[in-house]
This record gives structure tokens, sequence and C-alpha cells, in this order.
């Protein structure tokens, strides 16, 4: 059986007034249907972007886009609206993401209702049961999104992106902009739904332990190209890829006794528009050698974990023997 | 007590609105050591913000007002200051940093003018001294002096909120309140601005009052910790009695409701409900609705402050043991 | 607060339910409907017919046959007034409307598509600007004729441009939100999008300043009127009133005054109006 998604070298360049902006270069992966992956980085990375051409709110600029093993690239109209119903998205901004004049239950019924399979009646009963689906009280309804906190206003998004019964849905830093005890409630709900409904997620975040928590893979952006990807419990356990750690070491954690020693990156992401050949990482990187400028391949130094990074059997051994 | 730079006594703010009073601060007694950090930590809404803006006079009035309370610092009592003397310790005595850098800084100047005019507006020092001491600020912070005459636009994120936070030390001023101030910077970043923070902290040895909403950022930067639940503190303590003693209902909640790194558990236990309703003045503890271990006592008589270990103080009905 | 959840809203019902809290726009709305109705009924109210003269009657001061008196031809200036509101409004309203239906299609096309459709648009509306009303209208009328229809056509044509400004910046700013991708994602089509989710949030700033405009237009009109390119005589119109009282205004102010009256009363009624509006069409201000 293939794989529910399959990206194989999917690029998405954006054409500037500075240049040409690689926002997504060269990405690669596959997604099994009720599995999740995370995808993490920092803002400018093109989590985002990766995204949205996934699900064709942008255009392709070059690769391949698999769905259950037919191409869907490039998409005719049709085939792109059928498309919809199987995938969705769950937006980062609860605030943004609701039309502000459109009531819980007129948002939660769009969907339905353009596809037309269903009567008026029918749609507003299916809204009854997402709203229910998704922990919303059945008094709501006719409220506006102004009205509600932002978990509840992401509750409705969730209802929304479920209507069509999709099998897969990108979510885009959905409890980013919610506070931790909402978020908890998020990400739990986010969870029974994926174990009810056998849903796929690629979930994109900038929060690793929130990824953590969720994925099963996990794949590490930085500057619109993949620098690493293995499983969720390994890419923590074992981070090979000199950006992978630093990262991990600066998530603060909750508790004072926690001295693990901080990697602290000299200097900020440098410009994705026309980016020179090799490790985009470089400038900022301690193990930065003469060899890092040519361009970076993808390699398995240990089973299902890929690491982009030419010192990587170098920094392997290095941890073995200081092990 | 002269080793307090700042002692908050019962401080109540009030927002009048035209349908609403909405109780934003209600009765806070806060104490702040010289060269201590202490966290201020809650949710969106908690009143953490409020409480800083209280201190500096700046809450916009109407709607806002103070109700009641005393702010001594320095000897003397803020809220009793004429608005010339608090212009005097504003930027000078007590300085603000913002989780926006962008609205701290004027699109127009370039940044060093702006240091410089922070410091010549409070200190009668001459041009050519006033410049070299905001290179010297520029230089502490971790940007080249040669960036003195560069404007804010051609900083990125992290830099700015340098900038800002240069601009808001350029007076050594006794206490510095951040409110969130790496919220909006990306992890990697957000590790070199806390790092830097904390070196400059035991340099100067400026007291700091830190907002945030992050346990993380608490457990690596602060010494104490007062945990902020509609409007009230909850629990007070140093960092160890926070993070290893939790007493707290609300504080133990925010802990489970995180998602560590270190667990294999596949649910979070989120805190049930949302932050009550700020216009509402409950008779008992603010937080009984939500507790999981709420008695018929909580939810009719407000909590007493107990001291369950000197220093760490839980306004809770359950922790009093005798009382 | 719950209890309000489960009854439905109107949308409309709830604009006006905030439209009320406003005091000086519900007075507005009383002024302007009572003026609409003077307008519409204007052969029922006029005691007397606009072009009926009396010479004995020639600056008679108020009396109970003639409540305003009359102007220097004997005519009854309230009837004047009354029959002059028919074709002030028209000025106001339609040339408004005109302005209104075209510049908010152009400001929804350019908005929505942007890219070259719109440097299209904006360009030929800069140049369009450039050209001054009066010029305008005056070739209008030079070309037509003058008369009301052209006064309408040449203000509503020359105002075009701003409706289309603000609608188009308002669109800019909607059409970058998120429900709008997530409208994408539901399969709506571009139809539907600008429809139902860009113009009914993009539209509330643009219908507060049509709203002003109105008054605005109603001064245009009394301009063009008074240098003799709107409402002919002896068709009363606020603007040829005061016209024709400008020989006169040293020793007779009053027969300027009136309609001068008329028009500020009706321009201030749709300002505050407007104002009201502006705050009764966010939803977020609503509690």
């Amino acid at each position: 059986m293939p794989p529910l998604l399959e990206v194989k070298n999917l690029k998405k360049y954006f054409n500037t007034k500075g240049g040409m902006l690689h926002a997504v270069d060269d990405i690669s992966f596959t997604l099994d249907a009720g599995k999740t992956l995370g995808v993490v980085g920092e803002s400018g990375c093109g989590k985002t972007t990766l995204g949205r051409t996934i699900l064709h709110l942008l255009d392709v600029t070059s690769g391949q886009i698999l769905f259950e093993g037919k191409d869907i690239t490039y998409p005719k109209k049709k085939e792109l609206m059928k498309l919809r119903e199987d995938m969705q998205i769950i937006f980062q901004d609860p605030y943004s993401s609701l039309d502000p004049r459109q009531s819980v239950k007129e948002t939660i019924m769009e969907p339905l209702l353009i596809q037309g399979k269903l009567s008026k009646a029918e749609c507003e009963k299916k809204a009854k049961e997402l709203m229910d689906t998704v922990g919303l009280a059945a008094r709501f309804e006719n409220a506006y999104p102004h009205e509600l906190d932002g978990g509840r206003r992401q509750r409705i998004g969730i209802a929304r992106a479920l209507a069509l019964g999709p099998k897969f849905i990108v979510c885009d830093e959905p409890v980013s902009a919610l506070d931790v005890s909402i978020q908890a409630q998020i990400i739990n709900l986010l969870l029974d739904l994926q174990e009810s409904l056998g849903i796929a997620y690629m979930f994109v975040t900038h929060d690793l332990s929130v990824v953590k928590y969720i994925s099963n893979d996990i794949m590490v952006m930085y500057l619109g190209q993949m620098v690493e990807k293995a499983s969720s419990d390994e890419l923590f356990a074992n981070p090979i890829h000199p950006y992978t750690q630093a990262l991990l070491s600066a998530i603060p954690i909750p508790d004072i006794h926690n001295k693990t020693k901080r990697i602290i990156l000299k200097g900020e992401l440098t410009s994705p528009i026309n980016p020179k050949p090799g490790c985009r990482f470089r400038p900022r990187c301690i193990y930065a050698t003469e060899e890092c400028e040519q361009p970076q391949v993808l390699t398995e130094p240990l089973p299902n974990h890929f690491v982009a990074c030419c010192k990587c059997s170098e920094l392997l051994n290095n941890r073995r023997n200081t092990q | 007590m002269p080793d307090n730079v700042l002692e908050i006594r019962d401080l109540v703010v009030e927002y009048h609105t035209d349908d609403a009073h909405i109780y934003a601060v209600n009765g806070v007694s806060l104490n702040v050591k010289k060269g201590e950090t202490i966290g201020l930590v809650g949710e969106t809404g908690a009143g953490k913000t409020t409480i800083a803006k209280s201190i500096l006079r700046i809450l916009q009035s109407p709607p806002a007002k103070i109700c009641s309370g005393s702010i001594m610092f320095d000897g003397a009592d803020l809220m009793k200051l004429s608005e010339k003397e608090m212009q005097h310790i504003r930027g000078n005595k007590i300085a603000m940093i913002f989780q926006d850098p962008m609205t701290a800084l004027n699109p127009i100047e370039t940044v060093g003018f702006q240091i410089e005019e922070a410091i010549r507006l409070h200190n009668k020092i001459s041009r050519v001294e006033a410049v070299r001491r905001a290179c010297e600020m520029l230089e502490m912070v971790g940007i080249p002096a040669e960036r003195y005459k560069e404007y804010p636009h051609q900083f990125s994120g992290g830099m700015k909120q340098r900038v800002v936070i240069a601009m808001a030390l350029a007076c050594k001023p006794m206490l510095l309140l951040a409110d969130e101030p790496t919220t909006a910077l990306d992890v990697t970043i957000q590790a070199q601005v806390l790092e830097m923070m904390n070196d400059l902290k035991t340099k100067l040895n400026t007291s700091v009052i830190l907002i945030t909403h992050d346990l993380g950022v608490v457990a690596n930067m602060c010494d104490s910790v007062a945990v902020v639940y509609a409007g009230e503190i909850v629990e007070y303590g140093t960092a160890e009695d926070i993070f290893d003693r939790t007493a707290h209902p609300y504080t133990v909640g925010l802990f489970n409701s995180l998602p560590r790194l270190n667990t294999t558990e596949r649910r979070l236990k989120p805190i049930k409900g949302l932050m009550l309703d700020p216009t509402i003045k409950p008779p008992g503890c603010r937080f009984s609705d939500r507790c999981p271990e709420a008695t018929e006592k909580c939810c009719k008589q407000p909590p007493p402050d107990v001291e369950v270990s000197p220093g760490h103080i839980v306004k809770c009905w359950l922790r009093g043991g005798s009382n | 607060m719950n209890e309000a959840y489960r009854k439905k809203r109107s949308k409309f019902g709830e604009v006006v339910r905030r439209l009320k809290k406003n005091k000086a726009a519900v007075f507005s709305v009383f002024v302007l409907i009572i003026i609409v109705l003077v307008g519409i009924f204007a052969d029922y109210l006029a005691p007397y017919p606009y072009d009926q003269q009396n010479y004995s009657l020639s600056f008679a001061k108020p009396s109970p046959e003639h409540w305003l008196g009359c102007d220097q031809l004997g005519r009854d200036i309230l009837s004047r007034l009354i029959y002059a509101t028919r074709q002030s409004l028209q000025l106001g309203i339609l040339a408004t409307a005109i302005a209104g239906i075209l510049g908010i299609t152009l400001g929804c096309i350019a908005g929505y598509y942007g890219g070259w459709v719109d440097m299209v648009i904006m360009r030929f509306l800069d140049i369009y600007q450039s050209i001054p009303m009066f010029l305008l209208c005056v070739t209008l009328a030079a070309v037509m004729g003058p008369s009301l229809r052209n006064a309408v056509l040449a203000i509503g044509i020359s105002t075009v441009p701003l409706p289309a400004r603000l609608m188009r910046a308002s669109i800019l700013t909607v059409r970058n939100q998120e429900f709008i991708e997530a409208a994408r994602m539901c399969n709506a089509s571009n139809r539907r999008i600008i429809l139902k989710h860009i113009i009914p949030n993009a539209i509330a700033p643009v219908i507060v300043s049509i709203t002003m405009t109105v008054g605005m237009n109603i001064l245009a009109g009394a301009s063009l009127s008074y240098i003799g390119l709107g409402a002919q005589p002896p068709i009363p119109e606020w603007g040829t009133m005061v016209a024709d009282a400008r020989n006169i205004m040293r020793d007779h102010a009053i027969l300027a005054l009136y309609p001068g009256l008329c028009i500020m009363i009706t321009v201030l009624a749709c300002n505050l109006l407007g104002d009201g509006l502006r705050d009764a069409l966010d939803p977020r201000l609503k509690n």
C-alpha cells in the first residue's frame, strides 16, 4: 500500500525584489495514515509555506506530491475540489482565521454547504454534531467569534477542518497563540480525534516540547531545507545535526535542576534569498569548515535517522567517544 | 527593610467601561529585593501587565483606575508622587521592556541616537559623553558599536530587542520591568537574549520583574516566583519552592498542562474550564470553579495567605494546616 | 450572556440595536427621514406651487399665509424650500449611488485580484482624479446641456475614486487574513469569497464614508446649481435658491439663509449618521 502522502523534492520559490526566495527547497518525506509528522523550525524556515504548498494554497515550483499514490502536484479544478475534502488545515491564529461576521454555525457549515451533498437542514445537523465532537457547547452555535476565547475559537477552526471528513490535516501552529492550560486541552483534543478518526497530521510548530509530545516523526527545517529527520524519541535522544542540537538545548525547560549546557548559537538566520550552495547553517555552525561549502546530501547514519550534514559521521564518532 | 527595592501593598486596579467593571488586580502585595529577579507568571488576562504598568503609572486612565494600594520605591510611595516626579523615575530608576520591540523603537531615528537620547534625558552630560555611553551600552548587549547609525528596520527581531534592552539599561535603573521580553523571538534567539540578560543582571546588580507565561523561562532566570491568577498572587516563593514544592492547585495544574520532554504519557492533564470572567467578583477563591480539590468552603470564603514554609506563601484553604 | 446565544440574531438587527445607543445618530436618522418624506410628498405638503408668482408679495414678511414670507418674485419661500428638497436630495443621493456602485466595484476588483488589474485600475483613477470636477461638469453640461441629470452624472462620476480607493485599501487588509485562505480550503469560489467574506468585512468604512459623501454631494450640487449648471429655473433647488438671493443678499440675507440652513442641517445629519454607523458596523464593539 502506498503511503498516504508522499512529497518528493518539493520546491517553492518566491520571486521577490531582492531575488529568488527559496522558501521550501528540495523537501521529501512520506506520511502514513493516522500518523503525525512534526515539522520544526524557527520563523522564516519555510515550514508554513511547506504546509500551504502541499495543500495547494500556493503553487508548486517543482517537485512532486502524491496522495494515496496518486500524483496531485498539478491538480485540475475538479480534482482540487475533491482533494480539499481529503486535506484540510487548522490555522495558527484563532482570531484571523475565522470570519468575524459569521456565526459559529455558519463557519462550520460553510464547507458542507459548498460541497452541496447535504440539504441545509442536514448541514445544520452535521454542524451540531461537529460542535459536539470538538467539545463546543450547543449554546454557542449563534455566537460570533469575538465573543469567544481563543481556545473555543480554535475548536471552531478544528470543527470546520473536520467537516468534510479529511484524511490529512496540516496543523499550522494550532496552539502557539493559546495559554498553556488551554493549549493542553486543544492538544488532547487533536490526539483524541486522531485516535477516533485515524487522521494523519502534519504538525507545524516552533514549540519543540509540543512537537515531541504529539509527533511520531519529526523533521527539522532550516532556511527552507530539511536538516534532520527521525522518529520523535530518536531525534530528542540523539540529535546529530549541529542545528538540531542547538535548537534542542535552547528549549527553556521548566525545571530548575536541569543544568544541561546550553549551546548558544551566534548570529541569526541568514537570508533565504539567492542562497549560496552548501550548508545554509554554515555561518552559525561551530563545526563549519571548507567542506561545508559543498551542497549537503541527506545521509542515513543511523537506521531511519536522516541528516543533511557532511560532518555527521564525525559528530557521531565524537559523541560515542565522549560517552 | 532596606534590602527591598520595591514594595507593593494591596494593589487594586479596576477597569471601568460603560458596561462593565473589570477586576484586573485584586489586592496584590509583592516585595522585590535588591539584585533579585522575580518572575510574575500567569496566563493571558491574569493581570501581570497591569501590575507592571501600575508601578510606572502608565495605565491608560480611564478606563483603568488604581483603586487602592501603595507602591514604595526608593523611599517614596509612587502612588503619591506628582507626574513630574514620576517622569524622573520612569526610564531612569525604573525601566520597562515590552514584548514587541518594534513599538518601543522610533522607526525614523537611528538606534544609537535613541539610546543617547534616553541617557541625556535623565543625565546632565555632554553629547560626546552620552554618545560614548550609548556605544558602551550597545557593545554590552552584543551589538557592535559600528551599527550606532543604523535604523531599527535594519535590525532583526532579536537585535531590536537587544537595542530595547540597551535603552532600558542605559540609565542604570534600580528596577527593570520586562514584559514577555522574549515571547516574540525564536528559541535560539531567545536563548541568546536570556543569557545576555542574565549576564547584565549580575554585572549591573539590577532587580528585575520578569513577566512571562513560560515556566521554562522562569526556571532559567528567576530567583523567586509569583504565580498570578485572576488578579491575585496565588503562590509566592523561591524558585525551589515553586518548582520543587509546588503547593497551589493552580500552579500544579499549570505544570501538568505543560508537555514535558521526558515523559511517555500520551495525554496531558489540562486544567479544566476557562479563566474566571474578570467582571465577576466571587465570594470565595477565584480558582474554586476550576480547582479539582475545591470544597464548599473554597467557594464561599476568600482563602487566606498561608505561609507553608518560611517565605513560601500560598493563597489556599487546603494548604492551611491548622488554619 | 449565555442566554443570548440561544437566540439567533440577524446581523442587520444587531447594527440597528447598536446604532440606537448613539443619540446623535438616532436624531440624524429622524431628521433625514423627515427630509426624505418632505421631498417625496412635496406636492401635498407645499401650500403653493413653487413657481406661482405674485409681485404684490415681493419680499413679504412671514405671515400666517406665507410662514416664511416670499422672495423677490413673490413666490412662497416655504413651498420652494419643500420642492427644492427633492432636487437637492436627488443630487446628493443619486450622485452618491453612482459613485458608490462604480467605486465599490472597481475597488473590489483592484483589491482582490491585485497585480496588473490593480495597476491599471489605480492608474486610471489617478488620471481621473487629476481632472477637476467642475471642469468635467462644465464639459458634460456643454455637451448635453445644463440639467439636474447631468449635474448628478457629473458629480457621481467625478467622485468615483474616493470609494474605490477606500474599498481597495479595506480589501487589501481583509484579503490577507487567514479566514480567506480557510474559505478557499472550503472550496469556496472567488465569487463567494468576494461576496460572502471580503465585502461584508471590508465595506464598513466605505459605507461610513459614503454616508458622509451624500452631504458633500449635496454641497457640490448646490455649488453647481449656484453657477447655473445644476437644477434649471424655475425648478427650485437649495443651491439655486442661494444663487438667486446673491444679488439682494445685502438687504434680504434671510432669502439665502433659509436654503443655506437646509443644506447645513442635511449635511450635518449625514455626517452624524456616518459617525454613528462607523461604531455600529464594527462587530467587535458589540456587547
